[in-house]
């Protein structure tokens, strides 16, 4: 029997019972829906988390101060116990590292801004021109913090949307004299609105120099040194190489914590991939259960046909041709359910993508081929049964019971 | 050398805790171009002796050769073959594939041959003219009337030719009328050199053709002809 002859008679064996035809169909559809639609969910997350933490920089090392290792003893700290402070010339030193492309320093704290009678709570973080390419912020209107020695601090500052909102409703910002704490700080530029992100949130910000900041704040110390590497490869050089540079720095003392966002990223990624397996582990149990389906709907099938299955031997169908006939008959069940389902499970990211456009649903590859070649493999591994039950009829019984 | 030649064929069934004997130590020869009637009361082993001769069933002993060729020690899928390319079965209720339409069903045999679709054609548009059945080519068999089906069942049988056509019953769900027209369209395939054997309970019938078996209880009653 040719091949396509085996096709049409499997496709018109099929459609000649709608009802449980469309039924299976239905089953496999739905698990393999289930599995696209869920892994779109958990890796969606992922890809939320990931974006998020991309969203603080790209291939960013972060400079803390003090230790959060277990080392052994060290003479230093017999001597003395307290961290060394991180400062503006720590930072400095870095910026020469092989593999670096920017350095920022950062000193951070609260205080209060205050423009024609309006007071507000804002956070200051006190920084360089670097700032805010590293942190991939952007500027609305003006311009960047001015490139000059990181320890003069001129009177400028950079604010953030809400704050030009709350406190310039109806003028420009940009050239106005503002006070910050106990400083008067003229505005030279406006971030441009993030929103809420796992990072801080820009839109209450005041960028001010460096030098400044830790002037407002009466201290000499860092709160972190952001350093932007080269590539991704370039990182763990890169961290190496500030460690050992601020280890010397601090006379030998190894008082810092020197942290890659790779790191970080990477437990997240690991984690919510992890979900997004065992979610579609879950859905997987559905597409066996419709495997399990079409098994079912088949054997009824060779029953309901035993008389066509006998005439059919009778007219020299060989057991192989049986086989291949209610095989493909499957098969077909189940390619037609998984396709139908892989429209389904789209079409379902696609709803929940409108919904929460936050949210980026796409099912993985990965995950949308799994489902697909589970459907159609179960498809043909519980078609076998029946299958082979129908092939081995005697010919015979078979022609007595039509 | 006879077409068909069965030796000592011994076929029993297990019914309960006894044994029916349906064929029992049976020989008998068929010569190619022959009209026989098989005639017997219910359980005299008519239909398994047809079952036999078509290679559906097994004897449990004894021999069949089929023009020359033993064929009870086959494979199945040989066997399969032979059914295909020798043997054309007509049946009592028709056997037709009830959604596929008159020239599908009629093409079937060829479907599993796997012969090629414009071969199929050929054949198919050659055997509706030659039964009558132009204009049901695209009906399905619940769309015919009783004498039509046994028409396509009939040119089906002999879509590939067989030297030799099993008919069970051919006019037993049929009126008289159309009944007759079925046995004239047998007996002209005869009469064209193809072996016809006839298994049926109606007297009329099985005196019309040339040799007369009478069975009873698994065994040949009366041969009307001895070759």
């Amino acid at each position: 029997m040719r091949l396509p002859d085996i096709l049409r008679f499997a496709r018109d064996a099929a459609t000649g019972y709608p009802v449980r035809t469309a039924l299976s169909v239905l089953a496999m559809s739905i698990g393999v829906a289930a599995v696209v639609l869920l892994t779109a969910l958990g890796d969606g997350a992922r890809r939320y988390v990931v974006g998020q933490f991309s969203s603080l920089g790209t291939n960013l090392v972060i400079v803390l101060p003090g230790r959060s290792g277990t080392g052994g003893f060290n003479p230093a700290n017999a001597i003395t116990s307290t961290p060394r402070d991180l400062t503006i010339d720590d930072a400095g030193s870095l910026r020469r590292l092989p593999g670096v492309r920017r350095v920022a320093p950062l000193a951070v704290g609260t205080s209060e801004i205050a423009f024609g009678g309006r007071l507000r709570e804002i956070m200051v973080a006190g920084s360089t021109a670097e700032f805010i390419p590293i942190r991939n912020f952007e500027l609305a209107q003006g311009k960047a913090l001015p490139e000059e020695d990181w320890n003069r601090g001129s009177p400028v500052a950079i604010v953030g949307a809400k704050i030009r909102d709350e406190l310039f409703p109806n003028q420009p910002a940009l050239g106005q004299l503002i006070r910050v704490g106990d400083r008067r700080l003229r505005v030279i530029g406006v971030l441009a609105s993030t929103g809420q992100g796992l990072g801080m949130n820009t839109d209450e910000l005041v960028i001010v120099p460096v030098a400044l900041a830790q002037a407002m704040f009466n201290s000499n110390t860092l709160f972190r040194i952001l350093i932007e590497a080269n590539s991704r490869e370039a990182i763990p050089g890169v961290k190496d190489a500030t460690l050992e540079t601020l280890k010397q720095r601090h006379r030998g003392e190894e008082d810092v914590t020197v942290i890659t966002q790779d790191a970080v990223l990477a437990t997240f990624d690991k984690l919510l991939g992890a979900l997004t397996l065992a979610v579609a582990g879950i859905a997987a149990i559905s597409l066996a259960v419709a495997g399990i389906l079409v098994m079912n709907v088949m054997l009824v099938a060779v029953t309901q046909r035993t008389g066509e299955i006998g005439l059919l031997k009778a007219l020299g169908a060989s057991g192989e041709n049986i086989r291949l006939l209610f095989l493909s008959e499957a098969a077909m069940l189940s390619a037609v359910g998984a396709a139908l389902g892989y429209v389904f499970g789209q079409l379902g990211a696609f709803v929940l993508r409108q919904v929460f456009p936050v949210f980026p649903a796409y099912p993985p590859d990965w995950a949308v081929f799994a489902a697909l070649a589970t459907a159609v493999g179960t498809g043909l591994l519980f078609g076998v049964m029946p299958a082979r039950r129908a092939a081995r009829l005697d010919p015979v019984q078979a022609l007595m019971r039509h | 050398m006879a077409l068909i030649e069965l030796e000592g064929i011994d076929r029993s069934f297990q019914l309960g805790d006894t044994t029916v004997h349906a064929l029992a130590g049976l020989d008998l020869r068929i010569a190619a171009g022959e009209y026989v009637a098989v005639m017997g009361p219910s359980g005299s082993g008519k239909s398994t002796l047809l079952n036999l001769l078509g290679l559906l069933d097994r004897p449990q002993s004894g021999t069949y050769r089929l023009e020359g060729r033993d064929v009870t020690t086959l494979s199945p899928d040989e066997q399969a073959r032979v059914r295909s390319a020798r043997i054309g079965f007509v049946f009592q209720s028709f056997h037709l594939v009830p959604r596929l339409t008159a020239a599908e069903n009629i093409a079937l045999p060829m479907t599993l041959a796997g012969i090629l679709p414009a071969e199929r054609e050929r054949r198919v548009a050659q055997a509706l003219r030659d039964f009558g059945l132009e204009h049901r080519a695209d009906h399905r068999p619940d769309q015919l009337s009783g004498g039509q089906r046994q028409r396509v069942a009939i040119a089906r049988a002999t879509i590939m030719q067989p030297p030799l056509i099993l008919a069970d019953e051919p006019t037993g769900n049929l009126d008289r009328h159309t009944g007759e027209e079925v046995i004239h369209l047998l007996e002209a395939l005869n009469a064209n050199g193809v072996t016809l054997v006839v298994v049926t309970h109606d007297a009329a019938l099985g005196a019309r053709a040339r040799r007369q078996l009478v069975m009873e209880d698994g065994r040949l009653k009366q041969d009307s002809t001895v070759p």
